[in-house]
């Protein structure tokens, strides 16, 4: 099918009509007939009429879009019925035809991987995309949405290229995006500390460490990239930590066997968020960049097909604002908060990314999230969110439970002091499990084992849910090495421990600080509790290689896409795969499509399909607002994280996650009877805005739990109990089954979730041998 | 513990705002202060009041979006803090507390306690950056050694989270301290000597334009500071503006 477009039905012709002579308005298509193999021109008359006068036949050309000029008294209401009837068209014709069905299905999965080797296929590809010549790129319009590393990154790359670009946040300033709470670091294959390190091996690293569920072209750009982002950084003045002779240092993180994490000190994420920010500020000044504080981006508005803009609401006033484009990039971060409590803020949503799902982008394995082992627990119901303790912690501490229950009962009654239990009686239980690995196993596998401490009733605090972080070794140990550094002869405990306390103070001074204000004990004296919590979200909306969604238009960068971290992310890469995408890929890429839109001229948002996105928000909020019901949306997104968490957290099975897709529907039946916000909508109003989120997050829920039913393997941080290893020396470890799961699922909205339809991507892996991954 | 609140109240930017009184009871000690603002929010919401509007987003002290008075100080009464950091143990049972917005000239209250900060990013935009384009082409990172001190120095100016407690603590509401934190940040590193001159005038013309006081050397930005963001940097400031205004091109 080509195109549908409207005309009139002349049964005589035309120039005998009088102007005010009423005709019949027909849908006109071409299909393909099967018996000729020709296309034939097909119309069906929609039992609309008006006068010949009226009638605007080159309506596609005129920005408003009418075929039914406003001289007609009429013109919105049978507007409107021609458009639904395209639109019912559209879809019917997908449905019926089985052959049409496969063949959209495979061509709207074109990963578009380019041919040839995989060291040459990006720097290939650059080569042939088509560019878009300077003077047209001022006549282009770009919308990001977000201003994290990837949005912002993209955003001044964009406007440095020559785009006009209008930039999105709902926070006060483009700073405060939550990629500024990023700790430890940022990998790149730059090979300083002549260990090994190479593109190859980065590659390789994040592949496997993904479980080898993520796209091998992609994964190979991002390791080729990584070295320009660092220089970048320098170039911008992010003060990475120098060694004395003025060079970069780097540090090691889990997972791997290099040295190639760059860093500023605990705070590695806010000195790049910064960066990306001043190189928006420098076009913001410029008038390349329209900044938009304090807006969120509440649909997307495709016409004909393409991504040509947003409706976004002005938080401070209420404004419902239209926002037309030529393309629409959403850098909207994760959705960890599915879960209530996570490291993400208290305002990142999911709701951009969703609101291009229900338009026809297609999410890619919502199922695969990331949580973290080293948390600071919760304290108890009043809890808004969850600290991360650095990975980095790791490297040093060691993590227990008392062996005996009996000791686990009186440290939870006070009785106890955890320095008061005797070495014989903790259980190291990483050391035990992972002797090879040890403490320093992956996110996935250290969560999953703290779990299985505490639901064996193990837990020492007093909701039961927390594990030692020990320092206590490693204090004696730094204290001995220095003492023998210092000359101090048969130095007495006192002084070990003192002088201990002190390096680890140089090396983890902030993290103890931090741990201090909020528990209110000293880590240096007693050893640390954590609990695993929710951080990072691998799955996001499906991108084929130039980061385009399923919406021809529109595109999906950083943490909001799925491609690069499979199920499993290894740290220090998020910082990488936001500035990568935003600095070095969509730049480059979106010039593939930009290029055919310079004849596009400015889109004006006065159109049927602008106007109709606006008033459904608008209706939306409106209906949320009416409920006037009692419950606050706090209730709902509780409720909601606490089914996430029971059912389809760190361990999964077929009958807790079907408990949990009918409890989230429930709970969405009951947000429409009892939410209660108060206000209006056209002034700033935050429950407003937190019940619009819980509300996608309620409907994200149910496709996350469908998506990990589906997923009948164990692989990354994705854990189904129904697969794992029977025997052998892996016995009680997950088990991936990559016979029949080697694959993206990649979900198509169909009108609610439950009825979501499941397209499949293949994994293939030509660079890369798969592998168990054992840390025995 | 049992508390008594007194909180800015203040519809939107044009209306007249006063301090309402709440209670709040049965709060733990190991909850945040924001926590408990969001309890009690709660309780409003549940007696069909409005919520007291207040801004906050990572609550882990990195993003800056927080930024209440509390009991007369930028960000309550425990130090190197914010707002979201601050913990209830840090208050006694039955004791009265104020809460206040930020309080200058340059950034007006939109609503009860959140006040429209862009005053911050407009300053910025007037030179706190390099001006380098995104090339996979710029030198080595490793080519220009810079000396590790100087790094540091440089990394501790840049630690500034925009939260704008120096401004409302200020008696002059000087903004300071923040804008010599971009400028020390910049001026310290070899890249960012090139434009040195522009940056420091283009910055303070626009500090001044907004409506921001002078500096007159009490310190209390210093010390109210949840990233204890230095002193010093004032002065790097004072002399790069100094050179810059008395030196040709």
């Amino acid at each position: 099918m080509k195109k549908i477009t409207f005309a009139l039905n002349y049964r005589k012709p035309k120039l005998d009509y009088n102007p005010t002579d009423q005709i019949e308005i027909c849908i006109r298509f071409s299909h393909l007939d099967k018996k000729t193999n020709a296309h034939k021109i097909k119309n069906i008359s929609c039992g609309v009429k008006c006068m010949l006068k009226d009638w605007n036949n080159d309506w596609h050309k005129n920005p408003e879009r009418l075929p039914v000029l406003k001289t007609d008294p009429d013109y919105s209401k049978k507007n409107k019925k021609l458009f639904d009837i395209r639109k019912k068209i559209l879809i019917n014709q997908f449905k019926k035809s089985d052959d049409l069905e496969k063949n959209i299905r495979s061509s709207k999965l074109d990963p578009k991987i380019p041919k040839g080797p995989m060291n040459q296929k990006w720097t290939n590809h650059k080569n042939s995309i088509n560019l878009v010549n300077p003077a047209n790129k001022r006549n282009i319009d770009v919308i990001v949405v977000g201003t994290g590393l990837a949005g912002g990154s993209a955003s001044a790359s964009l406007a440095e290229l020559g785009y006009n670009v209008k930039a999105f946040c709902y926070q006060d300033s483009p700073r405060r995006a939550h990629s500024i709470a990023a700790q430890g670091g940022i990998n790149a294959a730059k090979n300083y500390q002549n260990d090994g390190d190479s593109i190859y091996r980065l590659f390789y690293d994040t592949v496997k460490g993904g479980d080898y569920r993520s796209r091998e072209a992609n994964v190979y750009r991002l390791a080729e990239v990584s070295g320009n982002i660092i220089d970048q950084c320098v170039a911008q003045g992010v003060p990475f930590a120098r060694e004395y002779g003025g060079l970069l240092d780097n540090r090691s993180f889990g997972g791997v066997l290099v040295s190639r994490t760059f860093y500023a000190k605990g705070q590695t994420g806010q000195q790049l968020l910064l960066g990306a920010y001043s190189a928006m500020n420098r076009q913001i000044a410029k008038g390349k960049i329209q900044m938009y504080n304090r807006h969120e981006m509440l649909d997307l508005v495709v016409i004909d097909g393409k991504a040509r803009g947003i409706i976004a609401r002005n938080l401070e006033t209420g404004e419902i604002q239209k926002h037309s484009a030529h393309a629409v990039v959403i850098a909207s971060g994760g959705y960890g908060n599915v879960f209530y409590l996570s490291t993400n803020a208290m305002g990142s949503n999911v709701t951009a990314s969703w609101k291009i799902h229900k338009k026809g982008a297609f999410f890619a394995n919502p199922c695969f999230t990331q949580i973290h082992p080293t948390c600071i627990p919760r304290s108890g119901d009043h809890q808004s969110k969850l600290t991360l303790m650095s990975e980095s912690l790791r490297n040093d501490g060691r993590i227990w439970v008392p062996k005996n229950i009996d000791d686990v009962e009186k440290i939870r009654s006070g009785k106890l002091k955890p320095t008061e239990i005797k070495e014989q009686d903790r259980d190291y239980y990483l050391e035990r499990r992972y002797p090879a690995f040890g403490n320093l196993v992956p996110r996935d596998v250290a969560s999953r084992a703290a779990k299985e401490r505490i639901d064996a009733g193990f837990g020492v605090n007093n909701t039961g849910e927390a594990v030692y972080l020990d320092y206590s070794t490693a204090i004696k140990r730094y204290g001995k090495e220095k003492a023998l550094l210092l000359g101090i002869k048969d130095p007495s405990e006192n002084e070990i421990v003192k002088l201990g306390e002190e390096i680890v103070e140089t090396k983890y001074g902030n993290l103890f600080q931090m741990y201090e204000k909020i528990v209110d004990e000293n880590p240096y004296k007693t050893p640390m509790m954590i609990y695993p919590a929710v951080h990072y979200t691998m799955g996001g909306v499906w991108v084929d290689y130039n980061l385009m969604t399923t919406i021809p238009g529109c595109y999906c960068i950083g943490e909001a896409n799925f491609s690069d971290h499979g199920a499993n992310r290894l740290g220090a890469s998020a910082l990488m795969q936001g500035l990568a995408d935003g600095y070095f890929v969509l730049p480059y890429t979106i010039g593939e499509y930009l290029s055919n839109e310079i004849r596009t001229g400015p889109i004006s948002v006065e159109s049927v399909e602008f106007d109709e996105s606006k008033s459904l928000v608008e209706k939306k909020l409106q209906n949320i607002l009416e409920v006037q019901g009692k419950k606050p949306a706090d209730y709902f997104h509780i409720k909601l994280g606490k089914i996430m968490w029971e059912y389809v957290g760190m361990s999964r099975n077929e009958k807790g996650l079907k408990t949990a897709i009918k409890e989230i529907k429930k709970l969405r039946d009951l947000f429409w009877q009892e939410i209660f916000v108060p206000g209006n909508m056209y002034s700033m109003n935050k429950e407003l805005e937190k019940a619009a989120r819980v509300l996608d997050f309620l409907e994200l829920g149910e496709l996350f739990a469908i998506d990990a039913l589906d997923r009948n393997e164990s692989c990354g941080g994705h854990y189904r109990e129904e697969s794992v290893e029977k025997d052998g020396p892996q016995k009680g470890e997950a088990k991936r089954d990559d016979v029949n799961y080697s694959y993206v699922s990649a979900w198509e909205y169909n009108g609610d979730p439950s009825k979501a339809v499941l397209h499949k991507e293949k994994l293939e892996f030509t660079e890369v041998e798969l592998k168990q991954r054992s840390y025995k | 513990m049992d508390l008594t609140l007194k909180v800015w109240r203040q519809k939107n930017r044009n209306e007249k705002g006063k301090m309402e009184t709440y209670q709040v009871n049965d709060i733990s000690t190991d909850s945040s202060f924001l926590e408990m603002l969001d309890i009690l929010n709660n309780d409003l919401l549940e007696e069909g009041q409005e919520p007291i509007a207040f801004d906050h987003d990572c609550r882990e002290g990195i993003c800056g979006m927080c930024s209440l008075y509390i009991n007369g100080k930028a960000h309550g009464p425990d130090s190197r803090i914010t707002t979201c950091q601050l913990h209830m143990r840090k208050f006694k049972d039955g004791e009265t507390i104020y809460v206040e917005p930020w309080r200058a000239k340059a950034f007006p209250i939109i609503k009860d306690l959140v006040v429209d900060r862009s005053a911050f990013d407009r300053i910025q935009q007037a030179g706190g950056y390099i001006s380098v384009n995104t090339s996979g082409n710029t030198q080595d990172a490793n080519l220009t050694p810079i000396p590790k001190d100087d790094a540091d120095k440089s990394f501790d100016a840049a630690t500034c989270i925009g939260c704008a407690a120096c401004v409302a603590t200020c008696k002059n509401s000087s903004a300071m301290l923040f804008v010599s934190a971009k400028v020390s940040q910049l001026s310290l590193l070899p890249q960012g000597r090139v434009e040195a001159k522009e940056r420091v005038l283009n910055m303070v013309k626009q500090m001044d334009k907004e409506g921001f006081g002078n500096c007159s050397n009490t310190g209390a930005c210093e010390v109210e500071c949840p990233k204890g963001i230095s002193l010093e940097n004032i002065a790097i400031l004072n002399r790069e503006f100094l050179k810059g205004s008395i030196t040709n091109n």
